[in-house]
């Protein structure tokens, strides 16, 4: 029994976070009979999955041969061999599966001429292992995360799924043992502080975009899952991978799907120039997202860019059919309409590099379990989506495979939670003593300091910092330098002041409760990104240049390895990617080229 | 840099404070060159105030947490741009629903009525290996109706809904009543039909069309309830 004097509500399962994989998670929950709560900091359907664009993959082959082992082979070509071989022909066996059964759902994807799901080509969806572009993102035109999310909100409702809405969850209980009991989490609405005792706790909380100042990201990205992980001394895998997509709109950040380029869109510097092709031959502007980006920058510093400060790119869609811009991409031009003032079907799209993905995560295997770094699973704690790392998309992810990452591993934790509550291998444990101090205690802190740290000015400071050490290209400098101000910062985040002190509503103290977060996941980025002294898919450092020995500066002898961080004493340890698939033939490392 | 002063009138009101809501006056910098969205300027007026209480997230409109009444007009502050906004002004919360602080309503009504249209498939035939098949014509049925956002915009500015929240569906709800009437693949529609065949679910809609007016997304609800209408006259038929 615990002396904290906080309420608790028990129940089987708790899921936090609701969007597609909290919601797919829940969907298994619910279905399966578990008293479930799902915690979410908004009413489901704001969560960022809403935001996603272009496309889910699956070889359904609906316009031309595709085969899962292609997708297979080109998520880990995408990935630079980081990702772990089993969990990728896992997501990728599943995606026919997971697809179709959100069809059914009720998802209203657009429809080829026989009626079935619409598929068109992604940035490295190749067919027969890298060779030609092959039709395999499916779409609800550039609207497939807001359709995506609503069908799996709507079975949800159908599932009488109990939400939780508008609760921040805050820190995760843990026991002597180490075992997840559930959270401690706040109602937003009143200020109250509750207790959720649960014999699974499945963590869906997505990414932490917003550690940028540039992001395509929601504000409400602060990786509040990682950073309650991480307090509770849970180790954070490969934080320093983060994507940047390469057509975030010039200035606002604002996302433009990668779809655009899959529908015939083209890239152009200023000489008006299609510069892709000189960096990627065959796949052009439907390469990898880390390598367009590049390309970008690289352009704009060589002094190719276009506007009066020669910092942005442009993105051309006018030698397309209005027709087609009308009907497969109404909602970029809505965007480019709005956040450009541009519209594309006249004149091209201002875009650059801009956050948009965290490769990283929660270590976790293909079933959803949140691992040790041995492997073994932390008894009743899951991940699934953004925030896990799987992992699936290793140094670069590929388009499309977040939505499917979500799909497939919010399914396969919510699978794992229903047999470990049924074979006995999670059961409820008793609370421990004051498990809810820590939480108080932070929160006591907030409420009382006095003479402290401005939240906003704090976060803008952390942001400005990662921009500019830890972004598209990285130097050696500028990381150490990077970590020493990172360290800095979080003294000025643990002395955070709100005038805002009231109960109801109190935006002023999530703010300063998701910097908490947000620092967890900027110092673990920093410190993993200083210390992996290579360059492999999304990191690429300066003093890891292309040589013949290291092609693209990716060294294997060294670096072929996921790192693991972890929060006390900001330490790092490695663990070996998973080479062996599950029933296929190790894809074996190989330089990467488009 | 072209600065200038933009005047705001902001609805207030904190429980733990406030015997009653009032307008607070506020003065911002803004360079038109730059700045652009309302939300931007709400952002930059909290930074100075964290009190100021208001929902957002995503900044692009798809999301539908930042709607609010502007000068009048409810709409999203992230697509609405600063230009066009005559001084001072005025920013209230959504209106019709019981407000719980400064521009943060409950929505609680807006959602239980969404609810009662049971907003998902229905399709109680085996399922197919594959996907359902529903030919590009059928999927264009959907078209103006399954891109709804839930921003309540279009029910806080309906009278009727004013009137009978409790009782009347309200336009985003019928609108994603429709949604799933107009699917191919929906079995329901009987049913559904049915369920909205009343004096206050479906016919308290007086085709006043400010849901039109005021849809960020540019969704006709009116023009769903309009088809529902139809539907079920010719059922009668």
């Amino acid at each position: 029994m615990s002396n904290s004097s906080i309420p608790v509500r028990k129940f089987d399962a708790v899921i936090v976070g609701a969007g597609g994989s909290g919601l797919r998670a829940a969907i298994q929950l619910s279905e399966g009979g578990l008293k479930t709560a799902v915690l979410s900091k908004v009413f489901p359907t704001r969560s960022h999955t809403v935001a996603a664009q272009g496309g889910v993959s699956a070889s359904l082959g609906n316009s031309e041969e595709d085969h899962w082992h292609w997708h297979m082979y080109d998520t880990v070509k995408g990935s630079d061999w980081l990702g772990d071989q089993d969990a990728i022909e896992y997501m990728c066996r599943m995606a026919p599966e997971v697809v179709v059964e959100l069809e059914h759902f009720g998802m209203p994807f657009d429809r080829t001429d026989e009626g079935k799901i619409y598929q068109r080509p992604f940035g490295g969806h190749m067919s027969n292992f890298g060779e030609k572009p092959v039709r395999r993102a499916c779409a609800a035109a550039d609207r497939t995360g807001h359709a995506m999310l609503h069908a799996l909100y709507q079975r949800n409702v159908r599932a009488n799924t109990q939400f939780f809405v508008e609760w921040m969850a805050l820190d995760l209980i843990r026991d002597e043992s180490g075992q997840v009991l559930g959270v401690i989490a706040l109602e937003m609405e009143t200020g109250e502080v509750v207790a959720f005792h649960a014999k699974a706790t499945i963590f869906a909380t997505g990414g932490a975009g917003r550690i940028y100042y540039s992001s395509t990201n929601a504000f409400i990205n602060t990786g509040d899952g990682l950073g309650m992980a991480a307090r509770a001394g849970i180790a954070l895998e490969d934080m320093e991978f983060w994507q940047f997509h390469p057509t975030g709109v010039a200035g606002a950040g604002v996302l433009i799907t990668e779809g655009v380029r899959g529908e015939g869109g083209i890239l152009r510097n200023s000489d008006n120039e299609r510069f892709m092709e000189r960096y990627a031959p065959n796949a052009k502007d439907l390469a990898s997202r880390d390598v367009v980006s590049r390309a970008m920058v690289t352009e704009i510093n060589e002094g190719r860019g276009c506007g009066p400060n020669k910092d942005f790119v442009l993105l051309d869609i006018t030698h397309l059919d209005p027709a087609t811009i009308m009907k497969r991409l109404p909602g970029i031009r809505e965007i480019s309409i709005q956040f450009a003032g541009i519209d594309p079907i006249q004149a091209p799209i201002p875009v650059v590099p801009t956050c948009h993905y965290q490769m990283g995560g929660i270590p976790t295997n293909y079933k959803g379990q949140v691992v040790a770094a041995d492997g073994v699973p932390v008894k009743g704690f899951y991940a699934a989506g953004e925030v896990a790392c799987a992992s699936v998309h290793g140094a670069n992810r590929l388009g499309t495979n977040s939505l499917l990452d979500l799909l497939v591993f919010g399914k396969s934790s919510g699978d794992s939670v229903i047999e470990d509550l049924a074979t006995g291998k999670v059961a409820h444990q008793d609370l421990p003593e004051n498990f809810a101090e820590r939480t108080l205690a932070r929160l006591h802190r907030l409420n009382t300091q006095t003479g402290g740290s401005d939240v906003n000015e704090t976060r803008l400071e952390l942001q400005r910092t990662m921009q500019k050490h830890c972004g598209v290209f990285r130097f050696k400098d500028m990381l150490a330098e990077g970590v020493a101000k990172i360290v800095e910062i979080e003294k000025a985040v643990a002395r955070t002041e709100i005038k805002d002190k009231s109960q109801v509503w109190n935006t002023a103290r999530v703010e300063a409760l998701e910097l908490d977060n947000l620092i967890e996941v900027a110092k673990a980025t920093l410190v993993s990104a200083e210390a992996r002294k290579e360059s492999r898919g999304a990191h690429v450092r300066d003093d890891a240049p292309d040589t013949a020995e290291n092609p693209n500066g990716r060294d294997d002898a060294n670096w072929h390895k996921h790192t693991l961080w972890q929060r006390e004493g900001s330490s790092l340890s490695y663990k070996p990617v998973t080479m062996t698939p599950l029933t296929v033939e190790t894809i074996a490392l190989k330089t990467r080229s488009y | 840099m072209a600065t200038s002063t933009m005047e705001f009138k902001i609805y207030r009101y904190d429980p733990d404070r406030d015997a009653a809501p009032y307008m607070q006056d506020i003065s911002v910098q803004v360079d038109f060159e730059i700045d652009r969205k309302l939300l931007d300027i709400l952002t930059r007026l909290k930074g100075k105030d964290d009190t100021l209480s208001y929902r957002r997230s995503c900044r692009e409109g798809i999301c539908g947490s930042d709607a609010m009444n502007i000068n009048g007009k409810n709409g999203l502050a992230c697509l609405t741009d600063i230009r066009d906004l005559k001084q001072p002004v005025v920013l209230r919360p959504l209106p019709g629903l019981p407000v719980i602080r400064d521009l943060i309503v409950d929505m609680t009504q807006f959602f239980k009525q969404y609810h009662s249209v049971k907003p998902y498939l229905i399709n109680d035939s085996p399922r197919p290996e594959r996907e359902r098949l529903q030919s590009p014509e059928e999927r264009d049925e959907l078209n103006g109706l399954y891109e709804c956002i839930l921003c309540a915009c279009c029910s806080t500015s309906c009278p009727s809904f004013w009137w009978n929240p409790d009782k009347f569906v309200g336009p985003a709800g019928l609108l994603n009543a429709y949604r799933f009437i107009a699917d191919t693949r929906d079995e329901a529609t009987n049913e559904r039909l049915d369920d909205l065949e009343d004096p206050y679910r479906l016919f308290r809609c007086h085709s006043i069309m400010n849901c039109v007016d005021v849809c960020p997304k540019n969704l006709n609800p009116t023009r769903a309830i309009g088809k529902i209408k139809e539907m079920m006259l010719r059922r009668a038929i």
